[in-house]
């Protein structure tokens, strides 16, 4: 009989790791079960261009066509409610039952709430429906108050800005991007933020806000009052994972995967933002990435696994935002890193390499207009996969190519 | 009507190198492949109209600076996620120092 593998979430991950099924040669019966009713999309747009353009389009990943084509089975608008492990089943929120012989887990993530905090002008960003509602509070004349200043806050913020909003953001910390970005560069963005005329507000929390029919109005910790017309909450994601959970599965920061995305089950798996991982290139330290690309490679890589590839999690994490003109790319994990050694390039671009105690290149983080940081970064990221310890005077030097430094790593 | 355009100087382009050429309101991204051999496709990722000529070659294959989408840039054909769409590829020829491609 022929065999039914089963994809639960049909984001970046889940969608990738149904077309790589196909793509490998999988001859049986692939289903893609979708929570949201739309064909898989992508969620980067959401707070960049889709906020931009004049008309909002979701930018599909498969479309119906392509899916058919593929013959893959989607089943979009359905939740699964519970996994019955024994007998192989999925249980649908709406009483369907699909059975599996392998299984994937590709959930994904939903934004951190702010407990204790509800009402119509608190928005969060994560669907669709959610950047539909946001665009139409963005434009002249509205102000629009951001609380926290992650990826989501910031590019939501410029956008903000771009149409015309007044934007105020608010971090509860001394700085933003905190996590994941060297202060250096978060400065240089937070210039770029002043400079676009966001208000940015530090070093407060929220007491509380009152969501009302005309406006909102945030407290703060300090007790200063911000009324907006829209709230924008971007405090971070948490990994979708009650459905694994109900099963028995072993959660980690996520549901907890080995090497080779595989479950504490042999015939389930995990992948994407949903999922905690071993990370070899540093050492076997389990993290979890919210990243597009960590999703496309996982979602990859899940595929083969179901088919008994036996691989191992090799890639970099690589992470992009865009911000007004400016674009950011990381490679690595900088908070590995003890030696920070910039180069300097061309119209104010600059890359800042991480080096670790034992001169192993960890990171890169670069930032400058348009594509300008893409390609030393790339290598970079080639450079860290080699686990190269390349030359700090060179790293430095912009006339150095760091392709020659990765033909001699 | 198809005609040959002088893209660039054979010099202009690195070994295991792109770049960029705007002519006639299209861009378009002209290679020099490991091997010295000169290629030419559409310029901009099928997709999101980033310029290829920031991206990196390697051996065959353009890697886009945006998100990473590959195309083999001798064929133009797409090679995996994000990218589905192939470039459009263009004859090329050298004559006299100059690199030319018909459009
Ligand atoms: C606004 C925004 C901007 C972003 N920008 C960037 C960026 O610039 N660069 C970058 O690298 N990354 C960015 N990201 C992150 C990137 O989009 C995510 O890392 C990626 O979408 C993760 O893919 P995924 O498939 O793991 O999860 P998701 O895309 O979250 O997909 C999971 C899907 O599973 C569904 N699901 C969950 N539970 C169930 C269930 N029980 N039954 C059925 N379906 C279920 C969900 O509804 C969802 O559709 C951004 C994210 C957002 C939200
Ligand atoms: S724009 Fe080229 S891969 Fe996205």
């Amino acid at each position: 009989m022929s065999q039914h593998y089963v994809i639960v979430g049909a984001g970046e991950c889940g969608a990738r790791a149904a077309m790589a099924l196909r793509e490998q040669g999988f001859a049986g019966d692939v289903t893609l079960v979708g929570g949201e009713s739309h064909l898989p999309y992508e969620r980067p747009p959401l707070s960049k261009e889709g906020m931009l353009a004049e008309l909002f389009a979701a930018k599909t990943i498969a479309t119906a066509e392509r899916l058919a084509e593929a013959g893959i089975a989607f089943r979009g608008g359905l939740a699964v409610a519970g996994i019955d492990r024994e007998g192989k089943r999925l249980e649908g929120a709406d009483g369907r039952v699909i059975g599996y012989d392998k299984l994937l887990l590709a959930t994904g993530a939903a934004p951190r709430r702010l407990p204790g905090v509800e009402g119509e002008r608190i928005v969060y960003l994560r669907t669709i429906e959610d950047a539909l509602r946001l665009r139409e509070a963005l434009g002249a004349g509205r102000h629009l108050a951001v609380i926290g200043g992650g990826f989501i806050g910031l590019e939501l913020a410029a956008s903000a800005r771009l149409r015309g909003a007044e934007v105020t953001l608010i971090e509860a910390l001394p700085r933003l991007l905190s996590r994941g970005v060297p202060e250096a560069m978060a400065r240089q963005i937070e210039a770029r933020h002043l400079a676009g005329g966001v208000k940015l507000v530090f070093g407060d929390g929220i007491a509380g806000i009152a969501s009302g029919a005309e406006s909102a109005v945030v407290t703060l910790a300090s007790g200063r009052r911000i009324e907006a017309d829209l709230v924008l909450v971007g405090i971070g994601a948490v990994p979708n994972v009650t459905l694994a959970e109900g099963a028995g599965l072993a959660i980690e920061n996520g549901i907890a995967v080995d090497r080779h995305l595989a479950t504490g089950d042999p015939d389930i798996f995990a992948a994407g933002d949903c999922c905690s991982f071993p990370l070899e290139i540093y050492g076997g330290r389990r993290v979890r990435l919210e990243s597009w690309r960590n999703a496309q490679d996982q979602g990859n890589l899940a595929a083969r696994n179901m088919l008994g590839a036996g691989e191992a999690i090799s890639s970099v994490p690589w992470f992009w935002s865009d911000q007004y003109e400016l674009t950011l790319q990381i490679a690595g994990l900088s908070g590995e890193g003890t030696t920070v050694v910039r180069r300097e390039l061309e119209d104010g671009a600059s890359i800042l390499f991480h080096l670790a105690a034992d001169g192993r290149l960890v990171a890169a983080s670069g930032l400058g207009v348009g594509n300008a940081v893409a390609r030393d970064i790339r290598l970079a990221e080639m450079l860290i996969g080699k686990r190269a310890r390349p030359d700090v005077a060179a790293l430095g030097d912009a006339g150095v190519k760091l392709k020659g430094l990765l033909a001699a790593a | 009507m198809a005609q040959w355009i002088e893209a660039c100087g054979a010099g202009d382009v690195d070994e295991e190198d792109v770049i960029r050429f705007d002519h006639g309101g299209r861009v378009y991204a002209i290679y020099r492949s490991p091997e010295d051999r000169y290629f030419a496709t559409d310029g901009l990722c099928t997709h999101e109209q980033i310029s290829l000529a920031d991206g990196l070659v390697m051996d065959d294959i353009i890697e886009c600076p945006k998100h990473n989408g590959r195309f083999n840039y001798q064929t133009g054909e797409a090679k995996g996620a994000p990218v589905c769409v192939n470039l459009r590829t263009y004859p090329v020829k050298v004559e006299d120092g100059a690199v030319f491609i018909e459009v």
